[in-house]
Order: structure tokens, then C-alpha cells, then sequence
């Protein structure tokens, strides 16, 4: 069973997902995090594969994106790293990027890349919809691979029904329009959101992400959705020093 | 063959609108709003009303006469430089900023490389009323100050892109990243015809006023609206698209788009997309660009700021693949010294975006009775500075 599925089986809320940039902030980090981050408490993994022109993200994630590629980082290597990984790492694991390095390696070969490597799953936030359903959904299926979809406040009811028809996995509930590392402000307008998206009873579990950085937002989000997603905060806090002692240290405030 | 865009918003194999679902919502409202909008009649007699009495169209198609004797050919020249604020880029932020007017939007973000299409946007956006936003690559500020004042002269908060390159490419993506942020009350006003499904339609749309003006003139100056080339420089591609676009049906009118070659197509200092790049992904739409094989985005050069863009639009892209158009790249140098060759033989000083265009007239071979359009898509008083460093004067 795909490791996605097994994770929304067994648990519904409090899911807490954590995204990092591979390469980042040393090329051969990538397993290690992944390790540290399993034992103290996450449920989910989504690694970015770097991009040079990361347009949905804000100055953070974009620096990591950079030094990752200017460690050397790229596919190939991600995918050698990814198989070391999945010895050590029984935890769902997502890719997450931008549509051109896809193409690039070509959508089939990506596929089965991330099949032979034991990734569960793909978030490409540049991938359409008329895209991925014309061109790509049978080879995702044929790989067993997951696609997100990503869903903001401003995403209409008639839309979010045919992406929650789109998806399997779970869906990435946006808190605001906005790029990566904005502080989530839980204001009317987004508890509004929240329950309007919760009311329409969807087929998916969904996962609040962009802007949880602390205690009390993730709590927010588990209060609409079945988890969180955290990123900005979560590269930051590993910039610098011991990874092993930062990633429990953070991890504390939440698990 | 079509070579216009199809309902689900391709060329051929390229076109299409990827972009994250935050942009969803306005590049949705576009596509379903643009031709109603454009081709309604009141937008029509405004639009073409504030062509006429304020940009200054139609713009004269000259007959270059020493030129013309040099080539051996009739070479005819499409005066863009002559409208106000100086180049092409005018009709399309005169056609966009009613078009967001109409939508009801009250902020406008645009990008910019040489400053002229900041310039262009920030002129509209005084025009009309509206707050105006500029991203602008650090470096491209740093070369283009004069530009950077004219925007600030009237009005606009120009905004330095400090990531990546930080040229063009990176303005781009700054601007994107604003519309992210601000998914209601924006428009944004893209300079050439990339990005995501409608834009290089609808730019191609209002930048065809070039081509057909050239079709009534040369009909008056030569008895026939078929030339036998057309010449056109090509950065994202907008000037070229306008000067192309009625005469793409006409199959045996040749079209030809320069591209920079910068230090030269393989120095690894150029900007020749179709020479160096391969089908992708930029800026919201699949075409050509120069990448890796990782498909990371390469930084491309050129002398002009304006033409220093990794990517084509996608439908350049589908001309040059069908073979409708022919790619050319003309190096630095080249153009410069197209350039000065213009200014002393016409008295007239063109952008070296445009001068690249010009150039390749050096590299075609005439009989003396070819009809030849080049698109002189600005002036060049904004590189005043380059011509200076580079001749000496
Ligand atoms: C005078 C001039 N020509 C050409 C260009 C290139 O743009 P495009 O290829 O969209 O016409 C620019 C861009 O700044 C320009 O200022």
C-alpha cells in the first residue's frame, strides 16, 4: 500500500509534514535530516529537488533552492540519495518542485525514478491540472505515485470539487495566496475558508501549509484539517549549527 | 497550418498556462475576459484613440535611401522609435491598462529589463490613475539609471530584484511572486508575449497594430501590402510578433527574427534561445529556453538589456519549429555597429535591441528589387552610454 495512504488510514489528525530542500544546507544532508526528523516525530516528508527560478517561493526557501544548487545538487543525485534513504526511513516521502527539471528528465523517467526510490508522492505547484490529466495522470497511476494538488482561499467550490476528483493522496490547503515563509495570520477571512473547505466533506484528507511556524498555528491548522505542513520555519531552523541537535530542538515544539 | 493560438491556449506543442494554483484565479479571469474585452467596440475607439493622439501612430513606414542603395535592396523602415516614450512596448501597456481597468483592478506590478517597458507601464499608469510597481533586476538598474528616473518621475515604487541573475529573468519572477501576494486587486501588465495563457496572445494582439499599418503603407508606397522579408529582433519576442502578425498568413512573405547572439552563440555569453535552448518551461509556459540538462534556467547575454532573456515566447517557438520564420542571431558588435551605420547613413539613432535587427541586413543578399520591412522597435537614446564606451565618443 502507498505509504500516503497507509499514513491517512491510520491517523487523522495532528499529521505534522515536514519540507526541506535537498542539497541543503550541506549536499550530503539530505539523509540524515530525513533520519532525524523520522525519529523525533514527523509523519511525512516532502524533499524539494532544487529550481533556479522558484517563483512560488519567498526569499528563504529560494536561498536554500540556490545553495543547494550551487552544492551540486540535481536529480540524479537525488535519486541515488533517495534509495540510501529509504533504508533508514519507513515514513511516506513526497518530491516536491518545479515543472522544467521534470520535463527536463523527462516525465516517465521521473516517474519511475521515484517508484525504484521509494517516493510515495509529487507536489509540481506548476504542473496544471488540463496538463496532468491529458498528459501525465496514467504515468503517475502506472508508478503508483500520488499527485497534490494545492488549493488557497480563492480556489472556487466548483474548482476545488474537480481537483478533490483529481486527487488521490491528500490535498494541500494554501492558508492565504501567497509564497513560501508568509507568517499565517488566522484571521476571519482564513477560518472562513477553512470551514467552508472542511464543510464540503471531501473525498481526500487535507493538509494546512505556508505560514506555520510555531505551537499555536500548527494547532490551527489541525483544528480544520487533518495536519500541518511546515517549511520556511523548519529551514531556517536548520541553517546553521548541528543538524541532528536543531531538528530535535524543533521538533520539540510540536511533538 | 494554424499558427495562432488554439482554444486550450497552444501553439503547436507550446503555450499553455503553467502556473501554481495562487495565479489561477486572475489568469482564469483573463482568459475568459481578453477577447470579449479587446474586440468589444467602445475598448476598440479608446484604444485606438489613445494610439493616435497619444502615442503618436500610426508610426511612418520609411524608405531608407542610403540604406537602400548600400543593400541593394528597398529597405523600408517601421518607425516604433518615433512613439512616445520611445519604442514598441507603448501599444501594449496602452492596450493592458484598459483592458485592467475594465477588469477593475487598482494596482499595477509589471517587469522590466531596459526600463523601457517600466517606462511604457509607469506613463499608462500615470495616465490612467493607477499605483504602479516595477521589478527591475539590481543590475539592469545599475545600467539603466536614466530609465529608473523616468519611472520614478512619474510615479511609480520601483522595486530592485536581488535574486538570482538579477536581471530581466529574476524581475519576472519578482513580479510573479507579487501577484502571488496580491491575488485580487492586480494586474500585471506583462512586457513581451510570455507567460501563461492569454498574455502572448493577447500582447501579440495589441502589438499587431505594427503589422497592420505596415500592410496599408507599403500597399500606398509600393502597390503591394506583400514585402518579401520582414526582420524583426526578438528578446521575449514582442516587437517581432507584432510586426509578424498579419503577415504570417501571407506564406510567401519570409519573416525573419534576430536573436543576441551576445560575445557569440557559443562563448557561453549569449542569448540566441533557439541556437542554444531546448523545449521547456519559463514563466508559465512551455517553449524554448536556454537550460541545463537539469533544466535549470541558464543567464543569458546580450549588450541590450532588452533582449538579455533566456526564453522565447511559445509562439516564436512554434514559428521556428514549423520553419514559418527563420532565426537569426546577430552578435554585440554586430549591433553596435549597426547602429552607428544607421545613425550616419539615416540620421537616425536606434535602440541596439533594434539595431540587432538591422544588422542582419549585412548577412542577406539582394538583386535590387526586394521590398524589405525592418521593425525599428526603439530609439536609442536610453544606450547612449553603451554607443559611448564602445566607440569612444
Ligand atoms: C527597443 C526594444 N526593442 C526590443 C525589445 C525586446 O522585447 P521584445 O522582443 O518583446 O520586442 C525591447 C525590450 O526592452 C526594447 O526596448
Amino acid at each position: 500500500m502507498n505509504r500516503i495512504d497507509l499514513l491517512f488510514k491510520e491517523k487523522k489528525n495532528n499529521i505534522l509534514s515536514i519540507y526541506y530542500t535537498a542539497g541543503y544546507p550541506g549536499l550530503g544532508d539530505t539523509v540524515a535530516i530525513a533520519e532525524a526528523l523520522q525519529e523525533s516525530g514527523a509523519d511525512m516528508l516532502e524533499i524539494g529537488f532544487p529550481y533556479s527560478d522558484p517563483v512560488a517561493d519567498g526569499p528563504v526557501i529560494q536561498a536554500t533552492s540556490k545553495q543547494a544548487l550551487d552544492n551540486g545538487m540535481d536529480l540524479n543525485l537525488l535519486f541515488e540519495q533517495l534509495k540510501q534513504l529509504r533504508k533508514k526511513v519507513t515514513i511516506p516521502v513526497l518530491l516536491m518542485g518545479y515543472v522544467n527539471p521534470v520535463l527536463q528528465y523527462g516525465v516517465e523517467n521521473f516517474c519511475k525514478a521515484c517508484a525504484d526510490a521509494g517516493i510515495d508522492g509529487c507536489i509540481v505547484p506548476d504542473l496544471p491540472m488540463y496538463e496532468y490529466e491529458e498528459l501525465y495522470q496514467g504515468v503517475f497511476l502506472k508508478y503508483g505515485l500520488r499527485n497534490i494538488f494545492l488549493v488557497t482561499p480563492q480556489t472556487s467550490d466548483e474548482r476545488i470539487r474537480k481537483i478533490d476528483g483529481l486527487s488521490d493522496g491528500f490535498i494541500y490547503l494554501l492558508s492565504a495566496s501567497a509564497t513560501t515563509g508568509k507568517n499565517l495570520n488566522v484571521s476571519d477571512v482564513t477560518t472562513t475558508y477553512f470551514s467552508r473547505v472542511a464543510a464540503m466533506e471531501l473525498k481526500n484528507p487535507t493538509l494546512i501549509g505556508f505560514g506555520i511556524s510555531s505551537k499555536e498555528t500548527f494547532e490551527k491548522a489541525c483544528k480544520y484539517a487533518n495536519g500541518g505542513i511546515i517549511g520556511t520555519a523548519f529551514v531556517k531552523a536548520v541553517a546553521k549549527g548541528d543538524l541532528k541537535e536543531n531538528i530535535s530542538s524543533f521538533m520539540k515544539m510540536f511533538r | 497550418m494554424n499558427y495562432f493560438v488554439n482554444e486550450k491556449g497552444y501553439y503547436g506543442d507550446f503555450g499553455g498556462a503553467y502556473i501554481p494554483e495562487m495565479l489561477y484565479p486572475n489568469v482564469e479571469e483573463l482568459r475568459q475576459n481578453y477577447l470579449k474585452i479587446i474586440n468589444d467596440a467602445d475598448f476598440q475607439k479608446e484604444f485606438h484613440a489613445l494610439l493616435k493622439d497619444y502615442v503618436g501612430r500610426p508610426s511612418p513606414l520609411y524608405l531608407a535611401k542610403r540604406l537602400s542603395k548600400k543593400y541593394n535592396a528597398h529597405i523600408f523602415l517601421k518607425r516604433e522609435d518615433l512613439n512616445h516614450t520611445g519604442a514598441h512596448k507603448i501599444n501594449n501597456t496602452i492596450g493592458q491598462i484598459l483592458l485592467a481597468e475594465k477588469l477593475g483592478k487598482k494596482r499595477i506590478i509589471a517587469e522590466t529589463g531596459a526600463g523601457q517597458h517600466g517606462v511604457a507601464t509607469a506613463t499608462v499608469c500615470a495616465l490612467r490613475g493607477l499605483e504602479c510597481v516595477i521589478y527591475m533586476g539590481e543590475v539592469d538598474i545599475q545600467r539603466q539609471a536614466p530609465n529608473v528616473a523616468r519611472m520614478k518621475m512619474l510615479g511609480a515604487t520601483v522595486i530592485s530584484a536581488v535574486s538570482g541573475s538579477k536581471t530581466l529573468k529574476d524581475a519576472t519572477n519578482e513580479a510573479m511572486r507579487d501577484w502571488i501576494n496580491n491575488p485580487v486587486d492586480t494586474h500585471y501588465i506583462i512586457g513581451s508575449v510570455v507567460g501563461p495563457h492569454p498574455y502572448p496572445d493577447m500582447v501579440s494582439i495589441f502589438q499587431s497594430v505594427i503589422s497592420e499599418e505596415t500592410k496599408k503603407q507599403l500597399m500606398e508606397q509600393t502597390g503591394s501590402d506583400q514585402p518579401d522579408y520582414v526582420l524583426a529582433c526578438v528578446g521575449g519576442g514582442s516587437n517581432a510578433m507584432g510586426m509578424f502578425y498579419h503577415f504570417i498568413g501571407d506564406e510567401n512573405v519570409k519573416l525573419i527574427a534576430v536573436e543576441a547572439a551576445g560575445k557569440g552563440v557559443s562563448s557561453g555569453f549569449s542569448a540566441a534561445t533557439t541556437f542554444l535552448g531546448k523545449e521547456g518551461v519559463l514563466h508559465g509556459s512551455r517553449s524554448i529556453l536556454m537550460q541545463t540538462a537539469d533544466g535549470q534556467v541558464v543567464e543569458p547575454h546580450s549588450v541590450s538589456a532588452g533582449l538579455d532573456y533566456p526564453g522565447i515566447g511559445p509562439q516564436h517557438a512554434h514559428l521556428f519549429k514549423t520553419t514559418r520564420a527563420q532565426y537569426a542571431s546577430i552578435t554585440d558588435e554586430e549591433s553596435l555597429e549597426a547602429g552607428l551605420l544607421c545613425t550616419q547613413m539615416e540620421g537616425i539613432i536606434p535602440a541596439i535591441e533594434s539595431a540587432h535587427a538591422l544588422a542582419y541586413l549585412e548577412k542577406m543578399e539582394f538583386t535590387g528589387n526586394e521590398n524589405v520591412v525592418v521593425c525599428l522597435s526603439g530609439r536609442g537614446d536610453k544606450d547612449m552610454q553603451t554607443y559611448m564606451n564602445y566607440f569612444g565618443f
